[in-house]
């Protein structure tokens, strides 16, 4: 076909609207339910035009009880539905993490096997917009934390419809968790990296592979969602400098790409990991515990952090600009991590 | 399609003959409901023409002098104002992400309120909360950017109180959308079992976002939903301050008088989109425009004028004294400094 087909751009939010409707015209099995999914297409536009295309028996408003309709999700998956459940914010799994983590991620384990659950989980995450402490976390390693759940933060528009088309099939409960400075929304400032080329056919990207988003030899910054276009717009700087980095988009905390870690690290012999979550008991100890335990002779230095500090998300631009990594932030770190 | 239409027929009908309710209710308080009604609304339009500097042409949420959403509660002053005029010092509040008319009501300091919504040093939490997390100690006010998150905080002040013998009550509010959250059945049940002196009035402005009641709710009234718990429920059914200054007022003596909890639902409305930014596709034009025709800022003091309640000269002066206040409250917020970054370390713990 032609050029400009191959080469068509969508924003992220886009692209996985596209992958919902994909599947959904494939298998009837697949349904949509949470708050303003329909006439209002989902607070973030992960839902727009499935109503008029699918009509309210598919794409379905719920009342503001997340445990009533996450846990019916499971109910559903459980006997033969492949239902996409949306929780408006992540931040608001508080009222319901109980239908999540004791029956979504754990009706396979206790059934032996002989029960699954497969349904997507689908909710926005992050901050930078002054949405405060309540509607800004990103929380992925409290469900990673968590086992028997997938979880998937994809980064680019292509990716997002990859990831997603596999997370519908996928037997498994799949948190998907999507970035909102990532997602291209009008209404938001956003990375420009979101908008991206993305095919018109169906695709799958698989769950569990990490991405070498950008190659270098000096040092490697692992990180997730946003955070790798905050790596990359680093990586630039520090490449006129002369610093050469690989920026590693892990794309799933479960499972995780412990190899794609080693061995990135086995290559630069420095580790940076830059995480839009709270920075104890969270992904940055796990990154760098993977690369002490696969590559310890090859660390030239000790692998540092960038994460928020372990306080709430606060409101006030300058406040919230302090707890959240920036590309400054990323910066000052390999270049430490260079001259150590 | 006619949603939610109760409310604005019910308002229409102006169920209250003020005339006869004013011997009951003191001049005193029909005045001072339009004068805190006046005070709300024209904070909620500075906050809003504010809101918007720096975000347009293209809106960036994130930008101007009050970033990140922001929930107006324009249309729902008569719900705030009919509940305040029974409040006594150290009853406590909790209220919702559309905050700022309940908070004004109560009497929450407007300056440092103000200066919390821009994010400044001398705001309630320093910067922290924002719009919907403003918290105050004295008098006791606080709010939750989580959908039903008041209310069993509400029945646990209602607790210390009968803890402590006070008679001072607990008063939560809540959207209708909130009733089918889980947190709403548990904490009625909680505070009619243990008799609690705690009020839960649900702002029924017909909407959670873009969603209408009627497809979220099986019942048309929550007020019904309150015999289930075994305690009062009672409708007011028009947006109408006295309506509900006779409801609430029932209700709160009825807790001091630790006969237990009680339910009030009120149909409201909200003129304004959810948040700020909201195209608010979802609600036809006609409806908008029923909704203006009935907005108590209009109906309340040509009532209160029409029936001799008060001369246009005092409507006059009261909104004026009003709109000074709020835009010395704004003045003070914009004019105060920003937290220091390194701040945010600050206040995790005692
Ligand atoms: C637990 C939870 N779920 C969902 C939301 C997202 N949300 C914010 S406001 C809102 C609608 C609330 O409707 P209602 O309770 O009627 O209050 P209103 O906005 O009408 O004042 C929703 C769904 C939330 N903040 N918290
Ligand atoms: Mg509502």
């Amino acid at each position: 076909m032609t050029a400009t087909m191959t080469e068509r751009k969508l924003t992220m939010q886009k692209a996985i609207a596209e992958a919902i409707r994909q599947e959904m015209e494939r298998d009837e099995s697949v349904f949509v339910m949470g708050e303003d999914v329909g006439v209002y297409g989902g607070i973030f536009g992960a839902t727009e035009g499935l109503l008029d295309r699918f009509g309210p028996d598919r794409v379905i408003d719920t009342p503001i009880s997340e445990t009533a309709f996450i846990g019916a999700a499971v109910g559903a998956a459980i006997h033969g539905m492949r239902p996409i459940a949306e929780l408006m914010f992540v931040d608001f799994f508080g009222v319901c993490m109980d239908q999540i983590y004791n029956n979504m991620a754990k009706i396979h384990y206790f059934s032996g096997g002989a029960v699954k659950v497969p349904m997507v989980l689908t909710t926005a995450v992050g901050g930078g917009y002054s949405d405060a402490g309540q509607h800004s976390q990103t929380l992925w390693g409290t469900f990673a934390h968590l086992p028997g759940m997938k979880v998937v933060v994809p980064s680019s528009a292509y990716d997002a419809k990859g990831l997603m088309i596999s997370a519908i099939r996928d037997d498994n409960p799949v948190v998907y968790m999507f970035h909102k400075g990532a997602l291209g929304l009008g209404w938001m400032t956003h990375n420009p990296h979101a908008t991206g080329p993305v095919p018109e056919e169906p695709y799958a990207v698989p769950i569990g592979k990490a991405e070498v988003v950008r190659e270098g030899t000096d040092v490697t910054v692992v990180t997730i969602g946003l955070s790798v276009h905050r790596a990359i717009d680093a990586a630039e700087t520090l490449d006129a400098e002369g610093i050469s980095v690989e920026v590693l988009d892990l794309r799933s905390l479960v499972p995780l790409d412990r190899e794609a870690i080693v061995e990135s690290v086995k290559k630069t012999h420095r580790l940076l990991v830059v995480d839009e979550d709270y920075r104890s008991f969270g992904m940055t100890g796990e990154v760098i515990t993977t690369a002490i335990e696969g590559a310890f002779d090859f660390l030239d230095a000790p692998p540092i952090r960038i994460a928020e500090p372990d306080v709430p998300i606060p409101y006030s631009r300058p406040l919230e600009r302090f707890v959240l990594p920036g590309v400054d932030d990323i910066v000052a770190g390999v270049r430490g991590l260079v001259a150590a | 399609m006619r949603l939610h239409d109760e409310a604005i027929v019910g308002a229409a009908r102006g169920r209250h003959d003020l005339k006869e309710v004013a011997m009951e209710i003191p001049r005193d308080d029909l005045v001072a409901m339009y004068a805190t009604m006046a005070k709300i609304r024209y904070f909620e339009e500075r906050i809003r023409e504010i809101y918007y500097e720096d975000k347009l042409p293209a809106f960036d949420i994130a930008a101007g002098p009050i970033p990140g959403e922001m929930h107006l509660a324009a249309g729902q002053e008569p719900v705030a104002v009919g509940v305040m005029p029974h409040l006594r010092p150290g009853d406590a509040i909790t209220a919702t992400h559309r905050p700022h008319h309940v908070a004004i009501a109560q009497g929450v300091d407007l300056g440092r309120m103000a200066a919390e919504i821009f994010g400044k040093d001398t705001g309630l939490g320093h910067g922290k909360g924002g719009h919907m997390h403003l918290f105050s100690v004295e008098p006791s006010f606080g709010c939750s950017g989580i959908i039903g998150e008041g209310m069993p905080v509400a029945c646990g002040a209602a607790l210390a109180f009968k803890r402590q013998g006070k008679d001072n009550v607990a008063i939560s509010f809540f959207g209708e959308g909130a009733a089918n959250q889980g947190a709403f059945h548990e904490s009625l049940n909680l505070a009619a079992l243990w008799n609690l002196p705690v009020v839960f009035i649900c702002e029924d402005n017909g909407w959670a976002i873009s969603v209408p009641k009627h497809a979220s709710t099986a019942i048309a009234d929550n007020s019904d939903r309150a015999s289930a718990y075994g305690m009062p429920g009672v409708l007011v059914p028009d947006n109408d301050p006295i309506g509900v200054y006779e409801a609430a007022g029932a209700a709160i003596r009825r807790a001091r008088e630790g006969r237990g909890p009680s339910l009030i639902e009120v149909r409201t409305l909200r003129l304004w989109g959810h948040f700020e930014g909201d195209a608010d596709a979802y609600r036809s034009e006609e409806y908008k425009q029923e909704m203006a025709e009935h907005d108590p800022m209009v109906t309340y003091p040509e009532r209160l004028i029409a029936e001799g309640v008060a001369t246009p000269a005092e409507i006059d002066a009261l909104t004026k004294a009003a709109h000074e206040e709020v835009d010395e409250a704004i003045e003070f917020a914009r004019s105060s400094p920003y937290p220091a970054p390194e701040d945010a370390l600050r206040h995790v713990f005692a």
